[in-house]
């Protein structure tokens, strides 16, 4: 019978032991040290306010912000919230499927990627905010052209990622998945895809957070809804707090958009920690 | 009867710098339930033969029976064992060991499970079962290979150096235990190493290939008892056998001149 002697069982050295404070701070600060910054900028803001004393045109007062943030809610905020999640969800489904794809194959047929990678690597030293006018002629100025600029911004970071990811995957894993005659689709279920999981993921969190410039370009570029309607029309009537709201929704946005991201990664990777 | 017959078996790379030819034609047999170990110089095309004999590269020439049966892709029958240990990282161990189950079965049952962590349990991995291959040493991840190898019920494995990266000690104590399940199970195995001790102490036969372009120098014969145990290592006779297999390493064409020698080979077009 095998047996396993203590000295086999690899013992990862502990880190050394922290002085109190440094150890507390070390276990809290990633729960306290956010929201005490956030306080922090919110009472410097409110005090250069009050002691420059800008008018609101300039800079609002946090106190007016929020005050202009309840008369929103109450009115029609939600609905150009709404309407930037829907092209931000959508441009994100169709700009990730394509990197997806395209990732995938290009990770997998070198002689693809020779091709196609010029015309790639063209269009993304272009930026967006350029391109975005061209695709309103094209495609109007409605939904479609807001998702397809989200989707353009959103592709590239995971079409890199997943073409990396995919090449990443270790040739002796091949060559046993090949040794026990799997099918294409067990080459991709079971090896590829968990393999290339973790820069895919990586990708991700780039695009999603790309997501929200996208859609906002979008809307600069002529709507009549959503957040980046709002900081336009904000612009033209001088009323800055409303600027101010629509950008605190867009980052809120952005925010959560990384936290699922993360929470993928902790549900997906859980064997990486 | 022979389990494993190759036939003029030949290959020659040609997607490098220049063409390389990595294995004369080579013919051998393997008998059923028998240890053959291949020994050579580095570079002598071990792996090459091995990748070949189990499916994963195409010989240009040659032909390969097993059991009976005309044989060039990969095998369920045929397990192999690689010199890197190659688990999936985001597999536990016991998700490792069920992989050839559902790669071949598609759906995994209790009893495939229980057979598992049987096999675990003879590694002495038991309490390992939901730990990932990370979080143990090489040595027990070569045994988690081992048992999963083992999962697929072959009737052939080729290993490659399949304790090579281990340190000494371990090495030892996996030979043993490797001869031990292979008198149990009634296994063929056919062995790359690079260490001649270690083929003597496990080998029916060694195979020794020459200096590159492989070929198939000498066919030498182990009559030691079974079971084999390492203080064996210290007789005549096992030293006598040592000294044989080397002296065909030495005695092979150029040997101490061996950059004029694949210099030779190269251009030869």
């Amino acid at each position: 019978m095998f047996e396993v002697s203590k000295d086999e069982i690899r013992y990862r050295p502990r880190p050394s032991p922290l002085p109190a404070w440094r150890a507390w701070s070390s276990r809290y600060h990633t729960y306290l040290l956010a929201p005490l910054t956030l306080i922090g900028m919110v009472a410097l803001w409110a005090w250069l306010v009050e002691w420059r004393a800008y008018p609101p045109f300039i800079l609002p007062s946090p106190a007016l912000v929020w005050r202009k943030f309840l008369s929103m809610a109450a009115g029609s905020l939600w609905l150009h919230v709404g309407v930037t999640l829907m092209e931000i969800a959508l441009g994100l489904v169709i700009g990730l499927s394509a990197a997806f794809v395209l990732g995938y194959l290009l990770g997998k047929h070198r002689s693809l990627e020779r091709i196609a990678a010029p015309y790639i690597v063209a269009s993304q030293s272009i930026p967006v905010v350029a391109i975005a006018p061209l695709i309103v002629i094209w495609m109007g100025s409605g939904l479609v052209s807001k998702v397809a600029v989200t989707a353009l911004i959103t592709f590239f970071p995971t079409l890199v990622a997943t073409i990396v990811g995919v090449r990443s995957v270790d040739p002796d894993l091949r060559d046993l998945m090949r040794s026990l005659r799997a099918t294409r689709g067990q080459m991709f279920w079971k090896l590829e895809l968990p393999a290339a999981l973790p820069m895919i993921l990586g990708g991700l969190k780039l695009s999603a957070t790309l997501a929200v410039v996208g859609a906002v370009v979008g809307e600069f570029m002529g709507a009549t809804a959503g957040l980046g309607y709002l900081i336009n029309l904000g612009r033209g009537v001088l009323d800055t707090p409303m600027i101010f709201v629509a950008i605190f929704m867009l980052v809120l946005i952005a925010q959560a958009l990384y936290v699922a991201v993360l929470w993928l990664e902790a549900r997906l990777l859980h064997w990486q920690r | 009867m022979a389990v494993f017959v190759a036939e003029q078996i030949s290959k020659r790379f040609v997607d490098g710098p220049r063409p390389l030819q990595a294995l004369l034609p080579v013919s051998f047999e393997v008998e059923a339930g028998e240890i053959v170990c291949l020994v050579g110089p580095s570079g002598s095309g071990k792996s090459t033969l091995l990748r070949i004999m189990g499916g994963l590269i195409e010989p240009d020439s040659g032909a390969m029976w097993f059991e009976g049966e005309l044989h060039h892709a990969p095998n369920t029958a045929i397990g192999f064992v690689f010199q890197k240990t190659n688990l999936m990282p985001w597999r536990t161990v016991l998700q490792n060991v069920l992989l050839p189950i559902e790669i071949q079965h598609k759906k995994v049952t209790d009893a495939d499970r229980a057979h598992a962590e049987a096999l675990l349990a003879t590694m002495g991995l038991k309490e390992f079962e939901h730990a990932y291959p990370r979080q143990l040493s090489g040595g027990m991840n070569q045994r988690v290979v081992l048992a999963r190898t083992l999962m697929q019920r072959p009737r052939l494995l080729l290993m490659d150096e399949p304790f090579g990266q281990l340190d000494a000690l371990t090495r030892e104590r996996l030979n043993l235990e490797l001869l031990r399940l292979q008198a149990a199970q009634k296994i063929t195995i056919f062995m790359v190493t690079h260490s001649i001790p270690e083929a003597v102490l496990l080998a029916d036969r060694i195979f020794v290939l020459s200096e590159r372009p492989g070929r198939l120098i000498a066919q030498v014969a182990v009559s030691l008892p079974r079971p084999r145990t390492l203080a064996m290592m210290g007789a005549p006779a096992f030293g006598e056998i040592a000294m044989q297999v080397r002296r065909w390493i030495g005695e092979t064409p150029d040997f101490d001149d061996s950059t004029q020698n694949s210099r030779a080979v190269e251009t030869l077009d």
